[in-house]
């Protein structure tokens, strides 16, 4: 029983990180109908840049409380990862809007290529140590079960920030327009909507989530380096079209869903298929879930959006 | 056409060579520019010294006559396809035996260009056990292999650290999977059990699922097959879970780095080996570090007194049968037994060294430390 609510706690974790990440494909999905690949790389820029400024913090003020310097770390990540996500749209992928659908998802393949050689040059190819500044000490363990305040800390961020984002999407003005832009954007912009702003509002939101995410999971994780974005680039890429890809709450569940899985499918497929798959396939099992939602439900979970704009 | 002007070139040097006193040349081949620069140096050095060693007595006594040796040696960067460039070009140049290379990536294909060019090849370096399976007469290595390695571990983990209970762990790729299934073999044949095999791989950063189940399984002793970059986050994740097992792993994780990355998960119930002995343990570790530092002016890396042993074991190889030719000197270089410097050097009829010694290091006051 105690190992069945472990691997729920795993799962809701790597979850949580996940659907914060697929938030981010989704936005741009739903505005653009572009998958953009470079997002998890995003994410490492966004890790690499708070390590460096932990490493400034503590040379310059090793006193500093560890609560702040991780503030202070994602005041400069957040901005720093914005600002690429802002220049990769305006750069790359705005002269391409009208191409056709393959060349900017080429493009953004060749942004992920670009953005990792250029962290391998700043920060080398060794795997650096991340300061684990919230207590990875585990609580007082309930009933057998162990949970760290960084854990807690992720769920509690990650299910704030989603929140936030809904909020944001349905309640303001920049949100209705948002919306607009994705139903429609040539009528949008016919209505007044600065559709280029719009969507250029779109990259740099998904890019803060971005940075967020990545300095969470390097916490959890103590580590980082050049190549960390990319598997969970591609799992929140798989957890986004799980739950039905441009959709918001379908981007969330698919996450959580996916982490779930994952957790699961390592912890018990072994006695599922009676010892014939074991713990190596785990990635497997996500993508066979996969797989059956989309011939059952080739939307999504929770997508309505997807036929008529693919 | 070509190839007899080649034949004629090659006659013509070896019947001048005759003439003079006769000069045997030896290859050594290793990375010499690049990130283990420094290793790779060290292994040349080594076999540098063991043909000093022997040029300053005047030579080897092969077949009635002194024969002195020169060292041929070359830069493979550790990359597989200039491992078999250089390999090429070593047997170009006529050499009689090689000692190299250091990586088990670039030894592999290159002992295929030797095989062919009928050169003897005992690497000093290399530990993946398909080297000496691919059935090549003349490839040998003086270091223990992974085999001999996941033998050890697997013994250590139940004789040294007292285990009933095994949890292992693998990457999936050759190395990894590999010192695994050969420490779970030890593992079992000394009689403990192995309570989980579970798998992850060379680019994962989480185990929580992994290792939660191998929590419900309450093992003594955890062992990982694979590099530094998982094992130290590895070490992270199990402290978090709560689990107190005592953690073991291959050389993959016996580095500095592995200390880094584990930041203060790692205690002293972390253990990991190394194939070989620490210099201070070899039989003629001392006289061998003097030696060298009068030499070279610095301190032994890693792999020198093992390739001053492979150097060695050619040479010797080459008296007893008294001729310098690899077919007339091989079948002694299969049966040799000598003392050498990292202890008695002799091979088994794969070519793998009998004796290889693996040492098992514990975390100790932010260091590994030999046990």
């Amino acid at each position: 029983m105690e190992t069945l609510i472990q691997q729920l706690i795993n799962g809701l974790v790597i979850g949580s990180v996940y659907a914060l990440i697929a938030l981010g494909y989704t936005m741009v999905y739903g505005i653009l109908g572009l998958i953009n690949f470079a997002h998890g790389d995003v994410l490492m820029v966004g890790a690499l840049t708070a390590l460096q400024t932990m490493m400034f913090l503590m040379g310059v003020a090793p006193g500093m409380s560890p609560i702040a310097m991780l503030t202070i770390a994602l005041m400069v990540a957040i901005p720093v990862s914005m600002t690429i996500g802002f220049l990769m749209e305006r750069l790359a992928y705005r002269r391409l809007r009208n191409a056709p659908r393959l060349a900017p998802l080429i493009t953004a393949i060749g942004m992920s290529f670009l953005l990792q050689t250029l962290a391998m040059i700043i920060w080398g190819r060794n795997y650096h140590t991340f300061p684990q500044l919230i207590s990875t000490t585990p609580l007082e363990p309930i009933a057998g079960v162990f949970i760290t305040p960084v854990q807690v800390v992720i769920i509690l961020a990650s299910a704030a920030i989603m929140i936030g984002l809904s909020l944001l999407v349905t309640r303001t003005k920049i949100g209705r327009a948002m919306r607009a832009t994705a139903e429609n954007h040539r009528v949008a912009s016919l209505m007044g909507v600065d559709t280029n702003a719009v969507i250029a509002f779109t990259f740099v939101v998904g890019a803060a989530l971005a940075a967020v995410a990545g300095v969470m999971y390097a916490s959890n994780y103590g580590i980082a380096h050049y190549g960390m974005g990319f598997m969970p680039g591609l799992k929140a890429f798989t957890a986004a079209v799980l739950g039905g890809i441009g959709n918001l709450g379908g981007a969330m569940l698919g996450g959580i869903v996916l982490g779930l899985v994952e957790s699961f499918g390592a912890g018990y497929i072994e006695h599922m298929t009676f010892g014939f798959l074991n713990s190596s396939y785990q990635d497997i099992f996500a993508f066979i879930i996969l797989g059956l939602v989309l011939i059952f439900k080739p939307t999504g979970l929770l997508g309505e959006r997807v036929s008529d704009r693919a | 056409m070509k190839k007899s002007i080649v034949a004629i070139a090659v006659m013509s040097i070896g019947l001048g060579a005759a003439h003079a006193q006769e000069v045997v040349k030896l290859g050594s081949a290793a990375p010499l520019t690049g990130t283990i620069s420094h290793l790779g140096k060290d292994l040349e050095n080594g076999s540098r010294m063991a043909v000093d060693a022997v040029n300053a007595q005047g030579g080897a006594d092969i077949g009635g006559k002194k024969v002195k040796f020169q060292l041929v040696g070359e830069d493979d960067q550790a990359d597989p396809r200039t491992g078999t460039t250089v390999a090429q070009r070593l047997v170009d140049a006529g050499v009689k035996g090689v000692i190299g290379h250091l990586n088990s990536g670039t030894s592999i294909p290159a002992s295929r260009i030797y095989d062919q060019g009928g050169v003897p090849q005992i690497s000093p370096a290399s530990t993946n056990p398909k080297l000496t399976q691919q059935n090549f007469k003349g490839v040998f290595r003086t270091i223990a292999n992974d085999v001999q390695q996941g033998g050890a571990l697997g013994t250590f983990a139940v004789k040294t650290l007292g285990a009933t209970k095994v949890a292992i762990i693998d990457d999936r790729t050759a190395y990894g999977q590999g010192l695994a299934d050969e420490t779970d073999k030890a593992v079992k044949a000394a009689g403990a059990q192995v309570v989980a095999r579970e798998f992850t791989t060379d680019k994962a950063t989480d185990f929580n699922a992994i290792l939660t189940k191998i929590r419900a399984t309450n093992p003594d002793v955890i062992f990982f097959g694979g590099m530094d970059a998982q094992a130290g986050p590895m070490l992270r994740q199990l402290k978090q879970l709560g689990i107190n097992a005592k953690f073991l792993t291959g050389d993959g994780g016996c580095s500095p780095e592995m200390i880094k990355l584990a930041g203060d998960a790692i205690n002293s119930t972390t253990y990991c080996s190394m194939a070989g002995l620490p210099l201070d343990k070899m039989p003629g570790g001392a006289k061998f570090r003097a030696d060298y530092k009068a030499r070279f002016n610095g301190e032994v890396q890693l792999y020198a007194p093992y390739a001053y042993d492979a150097a060695m074991a050619i040479i010797k190889a080459m008296e007893k049968a008294g001729s310098v030719e690899p077919a007339k000197y091989l079948p002694e270089l299969k049966k040799i037994s000598f003392d050498g410097v990292t202890g008695n050097v002799s091979f088994d009829d794969k070519g793998d060294i009998k004796e290889g010694a693996v040492t098992m290091y514990q975390f100790k006051d932010g260091t590994w430390v030999a046990l």
